[in-house]
Order: C-alpha cells, then structure tokens, then sequence
C-alpha cells in the first residue's frame, strides 16, 4: 500500500510544484523565446527544441499568479501532452522526489482558484507542500479562460 | 516457391504498366490505324503478356491474350482493317486482362469470372465476320460481351462497349484500389491500376525490352517514403546550412569559410536534386485521359478529339497526386456537358468532332494547366438563377456581377455544374469540390465561358509545396516571413518623406506611390492591434522610416510598414501551434538560419484586413451588411463632402491624391484663373460648385464664406495626369460604398446619387466635373508642375 511515485518539482511564485516524472521529456535552462505578438497571453511565444517548433506556457499565467519581474529569466520544463511536446516556464527547477502515497496532505479541493482546477495532489514534504499539476489540466484550464475572455481567440 | 512469387510479383508490375500503354496505343490507333509501329507494338505487349503467363501456368489469361493476339497479328499483316468495334474489343481485352492481375495480385488466382464470350468475341473479330451487316449469331452461351461488342456496329457506336465490366472500370477509375492498397508493394501497383502505374509508364519502354526480374539498366524503382524522408532530411540541411553559413560569416577565417561555401553548393545541388528526383511530368495524370476521353465520348453518343500541349510540363509528386482527381472531374465535364453531340454541333455549323485541349505550362515558380473545349459553354444566365434559387446570392448582388464572375458562381459549394448545365446527375465531387483541392495546394482557378463557343477553365498551381523563398522583415522588434510570391516591391522610406507621403484620413493610411493611392498598415500597430499597447508606441511608428512591402493578394495591391527588411531566406513552413490557430495573422512558423523560430504572415488575411475600411468608418448599416455578404471588389471607399447647405456629394477616394488645408489667404490669381502654390508648383484650384454647372447663383453663392480668414478644405485629385484642386465647403466622412449599386438614374455630370449614410449624396467623377465645367476652365497644363 506503500506505493512511491517520482516527481519533478519545480519552483514558480514561491510555491513548490511537481509533475509526474515520466511525462517531464527534458528540462533547459536557457532558450531564445519568440514572441507571438497577439497570442493567448499564457503562450509567452514559440522555441526551437532541435528544429521541432513548440509553445512556450507559461505557468504563472495559467495558474493566475503574479507576473515575474521582467529581467528573471525562465527554465524550460518540456513535458510530452496529448498534443506533443510543449514547454512549460518556471522560475526554477527542483530535485527528483520520491514520495510515499503516505504523504499525501489533503485534497486539492481546499485550494482556491486555478489552483483548484490544476493541481491534482498535494503531497506533504518535512518543511512544505508539494503540489502536483495535472499538465492537461491546466492547459485547458487556462485556453478556456482566454477564449472566455476575448471570444474568438484573438486575444 | 519464394522464386515463384518473386516473378509473379514483377509479372504484375510489368503487365500492369504495359496495359496502361496499351489503352493508350490503343486510342491512338484508333486515328492512326494503319500505323505498323503502333500496331508492332501492341501486338509485342500481347504476346509477351502471353507468353509469361503461359510461363507461369494462368491458363485462363493466356487464352484470353491469344485470341487478342491472333486478332492483333491479322491486324499487323493487313488482313483486317481496323473497325471500331475492334478497338473496343481490343479495349476490352485489357480490362480483362487488367481485372484477371487484380485477382492474381489478391488472391494468386485467375479468378471465376468467365471469359470465353470475350475470347468469341476476338475471334469472330479477327475471322472478320463482324464487318459485314449481319452479325454472326454467336453459338448458344450467348454471353452478354458479345451482344454488346457487335450489336454496337449496328446501333452506330451508342451502345457502351465497357459497360460489360464495370467492376474493373470503376475500380481503374476511382480509386478502387483502396482495399487493395495495404497489399504487397506491387500489388498495389497492379490493384490501383491507372492511379499509381502512370507514373512508371515513360520508362516503361525500356522495361519491356529488359528481362523481367531485373533492375533494368537506367532506372530504379524506390519506394515514395524513402523519398519522402529524404526530402524532409534535406529540407533540415538547408536549414543547417543556413546557420553554418551566419556562423562562418562572423568567424571569418579562410578555412571556415571555404569551407561553407563548398557546403553551400552541395546543399543547394541536393536540394535541387532531390526536387528533381520528386518531378514528374504532367503526362503521368494525363495519359489515363484519351481513354477517358474515348469511353466517355462513346457512351454519350460524342465525337471528341483530344489535344494535350505541354505533356512534359514537371510538378511535384505530391502536387500530382493531389490534382489527378479535380483534373479527371474537369475532363469528364467538358466531355459530359461541355461538347455538343454531333448533331447539335453541325446544326450550330462547328464540325462534328468536339475538340478538348489540356495544355500546361510553367510560368516562373507556378504550372498552368488549362483546360478548353469548344462545347456549348457555360449559360450565365442559367448559373445566376441557380444560384439565386438556392439562395448562394440575393437577386440583387446577383444583377451586379458580369458575366465572368456569374460564370465563377459554379464553384460555389451547392453549385454544381452537373445540376445547373445539363440534366445528368453529378459524377462524383462538384465544382466547390475541385476548387478546394486546388486551393489546398496553394493553386487557383479561374474560369472563362463564352456560350456556344466554349469553355476554358485556368488552374495555376505551384511547382512544390515543401520549401518556400521569403522575405524577412523586422517589426515589433521581431522577424517575420512574408511568402516571397506575394511580395510585389519594397520602398524605403526616409523620415520626411516618409510624412509628406502618407495620408491619413481618419485612421485609414493611404501612401502616394507613384500617384496611386495604396492602402497600408503598419505590422507593428496590426501585430499588437489586440494587445494592450500605449498609444505612443504606436505614433512612434508613424514619424519613423521604414519599408514599406507592397503586397499582392487576388487582385488586390496594398502595403505593410516594416522596420528593416533582412534578407530572403527560403524557409521550411511548418504547422501553426494549435492554440495559435485562432491568431488571424499567422500562416505558420519557420525556423531561421541562425535557430529562431519566425512566424510566417498571413497575407490574404492581412489583406482583407487592410484593403476593407475599419468598423468605425462604416456607419450606413445597410452598406455593412453588403459588405459583409461579398467584399467584392464594387465596394470603393468614397469621400463625403457637403456642398452647399444641404447637400452632398461624394468623390472616390481613388481619385484623391490628398487632403489640405490651405489658408484663404493663399489662393492667387492668373486672369480667371485661381491657383495655390503648392509642392513647388502652381495648383489650379476649382470651386466645387463652380464645376457643378448647377446654380445660376453662381457669382453669389461662394463668395460669403470668403471674407473670413479662416482655413478651407482642398481636395488635390489627379487629371490627366496632374494635379487640379477642388475647393470644397467642407470634408465629412469617408465610406466604403457599393458604387456599382444604383438607385436611380443620374444626371450628365455624375454617377447616380446614392443613399450614403442616410443621405441622399451625388457621387462624382472627376473627369466628368471637369468636362461639363466650362472648356475653357481647363487647367493649362504648361503652370502645372505639382507632385513630387
């Protein structure tokens, strides 16, 4: 009953996330971003991962969380989803960790917002929580929220 | 046993091309049938055809292809003239044989189907007996191929000498081979028949000299996805190559540089190389066409002559695949409804025999493929009403369109041609069908009728898909791809002239390029236009230089500001990024030489965005929803003025150069004639009203306003080629306005007024004010000297 599960965790807005490790395809520190001008506001702009064209999210606004000052620069967390390979923007990258199902906090039905919406797990570390995103989740959380916005897309 | 399938396998591929050429000697001996190269070589295809299968142990089809080719041999010695009974029998022969490799290829077996009233038949055609009047009664197992095959003498040709095998007819003709397609690689030769063979048959020559399991001495067979992979691999080394080439150009050391060059070179060889490998000429679509064409003419009782000009005109494979069937779709129609029977014809004194020409050509980076006949052509007037009954256009608009565009209804989806030219029910796809495989391939089509005389319908496609040239531009401080094809000319612009240049009237920018008004935009205010952008950063654009990219999408010209314009690179263009999808700028991405992704523009997009006057310009609610019915190219932007109290007149924009204020106090005289300094030269100036011979009060109507010192309204138009001004009491609005709907007839010197905004408005012409203006007012051309 003791079953483990890995996660990348990574850090974005001082939360500590994580995503199931095998849907994380690479993680890359720096890369030119190109902007989209008049894009979905969650797509920061389109990256050349080894002449493969993918979308740059970015997590703050898909999780409706604060902008970064502008000179931070982001980490690259390609994960594999239903629609290839995408890149997620986080402030920085953590460890590997293996958790027990023992460690399981609470369910995310006690968080607020988006949050709610995306994060499938919480699980308790010594010193934080570690909440882990349902990658699918929140991309169509935040796509569903920009086209509610601005119908049409254009936005 | 692997042997044996091995040679059976290259049994079927060779057979199957040699009946493709078989159905075109065929044809061809039909107009030329004392030919003894042609009937040589039929008759060599046949007994190799015979020979092998005896080899092989298919009885059946060896019996078959002897009784054809005893036929053929008395044929070749000139014991027997060639009828056309002995060509459909003929004709028939290669179904069968075509139909008994289908079953081989499938299930390794000659199938069921009986062909002994197909072999009588050959026989009886080759003792000669069906040329005399009566038909020989065929001994009891009357088989139906028989009937049909004579009986066809007698009933003048209107009987349908394939309609005894239709299974393999169709399956030849419309893609039947699907089912079988997930066979052995040549099975699926032999199964899709006239689909894939075609491609083989201008080596098929030298294959049937070669012996049959070999790889015969100039040409390969390799199989599409290799191809297709090494396309893609290539397509990444040009990109690689690109990069190289930046970083080598910054570390300039002889050695790396050298060096890049050479790798430059070998690229674009490959490249070339592997485009070439991809080519095939057109004649691999059309060679299926004269017996097409033949069956077709046949069956409804036609005489149809076949020209094809410019059989070896090149295109990609993919762009072949994808134009075969709209192509097969245009040549059944021309057959079907385009050319009159016989006697339609010589009653309308053109010859009996109808004749359909396909020609194809290469024009720069494009192939144009027309298609013509001297048919019936298409009736306008029945395409208008069956486009009004079906409600695709109101009565109205429909009354606007020449008889061109009315022609062009028919691609509309819901119109078929089939259904609104004659009664045969529609084979298969329709015109809006046709058209939207072209223009998924980048092409476009066109059509032209003239009734009774005939139709030509123009396609014009691109020569490859993969890679494309374009030009890059920086704007907001990015780059961005403009498809090269679509570039017209580039302008740069300096800062002052930049200003003295544009006009902007009330949001829509105009440029003055050589005395024509372009519309235009700045990519960085239409990039950002759903963006939350400061104001200032968008006047910024306004003062600074820049290029402007003169684009050209349909028919329509306008222009994009850019910052700098880079270089031309050719680009690889890849899918848009599904939640990008909803952006209406983007036709795709790219990845750049030096490994930045680019996006490519949308130019028909940007266009109608551009060339159709913003929402708030358009106030007339009526006007706006025309608009949005058919942007259609009646609709000109028109400038309001009020003259006089109380009324207006309109002017089209096209004909304003531009807009000005003049102080009263500037305007000078030369006898009778007012003038402005202006540009370094003299502007002639008319008072509007004077033009408008309509006031007796023509002496006291203006003079009021003169006495006070404030500004007035010019409008600098062009005539003859000149600048002339036009005072006017004051400038309202600009609209898009539908100048070709009229509501009521006009006076001598204007368009009919209109209702434009709710008001009655005359619009003019500017050459019309001008001549129903006393002669003697004409600007003397010697003062003039405005424009730049």
């Amino acid at each position: 009953m003791n079953e483990r599960q890995q996660f990348c965790s990574f850090h974005v807005d001082n939360l500590l996330f994580g995503v199931d490790v095998h849907k994380v395809q690479e993680v890359i520190r720096h890369l030119d971003i190109t902007r989209v001008p008049s894009a979905p506001p969650s797509v920061r702009g389109l990256i050349n991962l080894r002449s493969q064209i993918i979308a740059a999210i970015d997590v703050r606004r898909c999780l409706d969380l604060p902008d970064r000052l502008p000179h931070g620069l982001f980490v690259h967390l390609i994960c594999r989803t239903e629609d290839g390979p995408v890149s997620f923007l986080v402030d920085e990258i953590g460890e590997v960790l293996e958790l027990a199902e023992d460690a399981l906090a609470f369910s995310p039905e006690a968080l607020n917002g988006r949050l709610r919406e995306c994060v499938c797990d919480a699980y308790k570390l010594p010193d934080r929580l570690l909440l882990v995103l349902d990658t699918e989740r929140m991309l169509r959380a935040a796509s569903a929220a920009e086209c509610g916005a601005t119908p049409g897309g254009a936005r | 046993m692997g042997e044996m399938d091995f040679i059976i396998k290259e049994f079927l591929v060779e057979s199957n091309e040699n009946l493709d050429q078989l159905d075109h000697d065929l044809v061809e001996l039909e107009s030329n049938p004392t030919s003894q190269e042609l009937l040589g070589r039929i008759f060599r295809t046949v007994h190799s055809i015979k020979g092998t299968t005896g080899f092989l142990g298919f009885t059946k089809l060896g019996g078959v292809a002897h009784a054809g080719e005893h036929l053929l041999s008395r044929l070749r010695d000139g014991a027997l003239v060639l009828h056309p009974a002995t060509t459909t029998g003929l004709l028939s022969l290669v179904d069968a044989l075509r139909e008994m490799l289908t079953q081989i290829a499938e299930k390794g077996t000659e199938g069921n189907r009986d062909y002994t009233g197909l072999t009588n038949t050959l026989i009886h055609l080759s003792e000669g007996t069906h040329v005399g009047k009566d038909p020989p009664v065929p001994s009891k197992p009357v088989s139906r191929s028989l009937t049909s095959a004579t009986g066809q003498t007698e009933a003048g040709e209107t009987a349908s000498p394939v309609a005894k095998i239709p299974p393999n007819e169709l399956a030849g003709e419309s893609g039947g081979g699907i089912t079988q397609k997930q066979n052995t690689r040549a099975s699926s030769r032999a199964a899709a028949g006239s689909n894939s063979g075609p491609q083989e048959t201008p080596v098929s020559r030298e294959r049937q000299a070669a012996s049959a399991a070999s790889l015969t001495g100039g040409s390969l067979r390799v199989d599409v996805h290799h191809l297709d992979d090494l396309m893609g691999l290539v397509g990444e080394l040009v990109l690689t190559r690109n990069r190289v080439l930046q970083i080598c150009q910054s570390h300039s050391d002889a050695a790396s540089l050298a060096t890049s060059q050479r790798l430059n070179v070998i690229t674009s060889e490959l490249q070339q190389g592997i485009t070439k490998v991809r080519m095939q000429p057109i004649h691999s679509v059309w060679h299926k066409f004269p017996r097409l064409v033949r069956d077709l003419a046949v069956q409804c009782g036609k005489q149809v002559r076949l020209q094809m000009v410019g059989q070896e005109t090149e295109l990609d494979k993919g762009i072949i695949e994808a134009i075969q069937d709209p192509l097969t779709h245009l040549v059944r129609n021309a057959v079907d409804h385009g050319i009159e029977t016989p006697e339609v014809r010589l009653v309308r004194g053109k010859p009996a025999e109808g004749c359909l020409e396909l020609r194809a050509f290469r024009e720069l980076d494009r192939v144009n493929i027309e298609i013509s006949d001297d048919g019936a052509g298409i009736d306008a007037d029945r395409v208008r009403q069956e486009a009004i009954d079906r409600k695709l256009i109101t009565p109205d608009r429909a009354a606007l369109l020449n008889a061109r565009d009315t022609i062009n209804l028919i691609l509309l989806p819901g119109l078929s041609t089939a259904k609104s030219v004659t009664d045969i029910s529609g084979r298969g796809v329709g015109m809006d069908v046709v058209k939207s495989n072209i223009e998924r391939i980048g092409g476009t089509i066109e059509i032209e009728s003239q009734e009774g005389a005939g139709t030509t319908i123009k396609i014009g496609i691109p020569l490859t898909l993969a890679i494309i040239p374009a030009l890059l531009v920086t704007a907001c401080g990015g780059h961005y791809a403009i498809p090269q094809v679509s570039v017209i000319e580039l302008v740069r612009l300096g800062v002052l002239e930049n200003k003295a240049r544009i006009e902007n009237v009330q949001g829509l920018l105009f440029y003055r390029l050589r005395e024509e008004l372009l519309p235009f935009r700045y990519l960085d205010a239409e990039l950002q236009m759903h963006e939350r952008v400061s104001e200032e950063g968008r006047q910024k654009g306004d003062d600074g230089a820049g290029v402007m990219v003169v684009l050209q999408s349909h028919d329509r010209q306008f222009g994009v500001m850019v910052d700098q314009v880079d270089e031309t690179e050719e680009i690889i263009v890849r899918a848009l990024e599904k939640r990008l999808k909803g952006v209406p700028l983007y036709a795709g991405a790219t990845i750049l030489g030096d490994g930045k992704v680019a996006l490519i523009l949308d130019v028909p997009a940007l266009a109608r965005r551009v060339c159709t006057t913003g929402d708030t310009v358009v106030r007339d609610p009526a006007t706006r929803k025309n608009d949005s019915q058919t942007r259609a190219a009646e609709t000109r932007p028109l400038l309001i003025l009020e003259h006089r109290r109380n009324e207006r007149v309109a002017l089209p924009v096209s004909q304003v150069i531009r807009l000005q204020q003049f102080p009263r106090s500037h305007i000078e005289r030369a006898g009778r004639q007012e003038m402005i300094q202006y540009d370094g030269g003299i502007l002639p100036v008319f008072r509007i009203c004077d033009l408008l011979a309509d006031g007796q009060d023509r002496q006291s109507d203006t003079r009021p306003s003169e006495a006070d010192d404030g500004k007035m309204d010019v409008i600098v138009c062009r005539r003859n080629g000149r600048a002339v001004g036009l005072m006017v009491e004051r400038v309202l609005d600009i609209v898009e306005h539908d100048v070709s709907r009229r509501d009521s007839a006009g006076d001598h010197a204007m368009v009919a007024p209109a209702v434009i905004n709710g008001r009655v408005t005359r619009i003019l012409n500017v050459e019309d004010l001008f001549c129903t203006a006393d002669p003697g007012s004409r600007p003397r051309p010697a003062l003039v000297n405005a424009g730049a």
